[in-house]
């Protein structure tokens, strides 16, 4: 009885799966990086990454439908930027009046809207077509060969690893509670309690789980003290990439740089 | 006069692809007091887990003559008592009140009520005057005890123990097998402890990948000691 949902991986063999991991993970950022720095507006050099997102989610053969369910989980922090369709200055489109307040949509706006949705949207796709193609350990190891600092890929690395005790142990105590939730024999009787009572039941399961996190955080903590822990985390050392990984390097890297030269160009 | 669980041909597969359960039957009557043992794997919690429909397999199950049926789970939850193997599943309250007083809140009962109930269950445990503490801190062998007084609140018909001997020291063992001698109802224990089903139970039950391998008295299944080497069993000496 364990849950697996929340692990992004899925196996597979094409040729996204057998790139270096230190290769994927400069290459989304630099994507990401590439993507959040593009002017607002730019449609042309916007449809051709969204051609490069989309030959690499078919290159990766994850399944479309699979990349684009999961990149609906972007669509709500897109809507933080809505307000922008109202404040920002510019033609007019559309005007009503609300409350006594005068809403105006204006052109500047939702352009910018768009964007940000658009763009959002797309670097969300990367980072799914990277954590679903690539095993969460070889993703550590690249960000450590990255320097990133050691200690934070390490709670990384721990967090991973209990995330899956913590989801299995929070499930049996909701099924423990599930058994004990029951109807009496009189009909009259209102089952379930008030909302207040049931919110403080959950209120104490939660209490629960974070003192049991506490106390498993000793004994882990004393487990890796008693095989040398030092305060240093320690890793093998990497095997140097491959020509082939250099050159979807090079070729991705620059292939970024042109398209935000593109953009540049059609901005000014 | 029904029986107190009938099961008739159960499956279950898990999402992932595991035949957990295949075809097994199974009767108890009331009162009975029943060992349920095999290895690790053989499909025991999963069996235990339908009786009051948290998992929900193919065939028939039914407890206290109710289908265990979506429109039963309500009823059926109170009247089996479903004892985790692990003490830190089965309380999730602050103190040991709340967690005893949890059945009874939730059917709706008046508060006096669910007072004497709480009362009641933790002297049927002999844990009377553990009201405020917490949890948390108790004992191992506490912490059973209140487990099952947690089940005991709901006044179930049926008592059902996931492994309540693993990890006592010998001490909470013995106190809490001479609990389960004491307690009245109808009893389906699943169990590594064989000196216990030896002890306790009239009747055994030997469970192996997925299925109910034998089904008889005590005495003569422990005399087989073929069988239950074969189904990673041992006879206690």
């Amino acid at each position: 009885m364990h849950i697996h949902f929340l692990d992004p991986y899925r196996e597979g063999s094409s040729p996204l799966h057998r790139l270096d991991a230190r290769v994927k993970f400069i290459l989304t950022l630099a994507f990401i990086l590439t993507v959040a720095l593009l002017p607002v507006g730019v449609w042309p050099v916007y449809v051709l990454l969204f051609s490069l997102s989309l030959s690499v989610e078919i290159l990766s053969e994850l399944g479309l439908g699979y990349v684009y369910k999961r990149s609906a989980l972007a669509l709500p922090f897109v809507l933080a930027a809505l307000p922008l369709i109202f404040t920002l200055p510019g033609r007019s489109l559309w005007t009503t009046s609300l409350f006594g307040w005068t809403l105006s949509i204006s052109q500047a706006g939702v352009e910018r809207f768009a964007s940000i949705g658009l763009k959002s949207w797309l670097s969300v796709q990367m980072a799914i077509v990277m954590t679903a193609s690539t095993p969460f350990p070889e993703l550590l190891v690249a960000m450590r060969a990255l320097r990133i600092p050691r200690l934070l890929v390490a709670i990384f690395g721990l967090m991973w690893r209990y995330l899956f005790v913590f989801a299995d142990e929070t499930l049996r105590l909701i099924r423990a509670r599930a058994a004990r939730s029951g109807r009496a024999e009189q009909a009259d009787l209102k089952t379930g309690g008030s909302l207040a009572w049931r919110a403080r039941v959950a209120g104490g399961m939660a209490g629960n789980l974070f003192l049991r996190a506490f106390d498993r955080s000793d004994r882990i903590y004393m487990a890796m003290l008693a095989r040398g822990y030092d305060g240093e985390v320690r890793s093998m050392p990497m095997r140097p990439i491959q020509p082939v990984g250099w050159f979807v390097l090079g070729t991705g890297l620059l292939l970024l740089v042109s398209l935000l030269g593109l953009a540049l160009l059609l901005t000014v | 006069m029904h029986h107190s669980i009938e099961i008739h041909n159960l499956s279950y597969t898990y999402p992932d692809g595991q035949r957990a359960l295949q075809g097994v039957s199974l009767n108890i009557r009331p009162d009975e007091k029943v060992a349920l043992v095999g290895p690790n794997g053989a499909g025991k919690s999963t069996l235990i887990l339908h009786l009051n429909g948290i998992l929900d397999g193919q065939g028939q199950v039914e407890v206290c003559g109710l289908d265990v049926v979506k429109e039963n789970f309500a009823r059926v939850r109170a009247l089996v008592g479903l004892v985790f193997q692990s003490p830190e599943d089965q309380l999730f309250s602050p103190t040991v009140f709340d967690d005893v007083a949890y059945g009874p809140l939730y059917q709706g009962l008046p508060v006096e009520q669910v007072q004497a109930r709480v009362q009641e269950a933790l002297a049927a445990v002999h844990m009377q005057g553990y009201e405020r503490r917490v949890s948390h801190h108790l004992s191992m062998g506490e912490k059973k005890r209140i487990a099952i007084a947690t089940v005991l609140s709901m006044e179930p018909e049926v008592l059902v123990l996931d492994e309540p001997t693993a990890g006592l020291d010998p001490r909470s063992r013995r106190s809490l097998i001479e609990l389960l001698r004491e307690l009245p109802m109808t009893m389906l224990v699943s169990t590594h402890d064989m000196l216990m089903v030896q002890e306790l139970f009239p009747r055994m039950v030997i469970m192996d990948e997925g299925r109910v391998i034998a089904d008889g008295p005590t005495q003569q299944l422990m005399d087989d000691e073929e069988l239950l080497w074969a189904h990673g069993l041992e006879k206690p000496r």
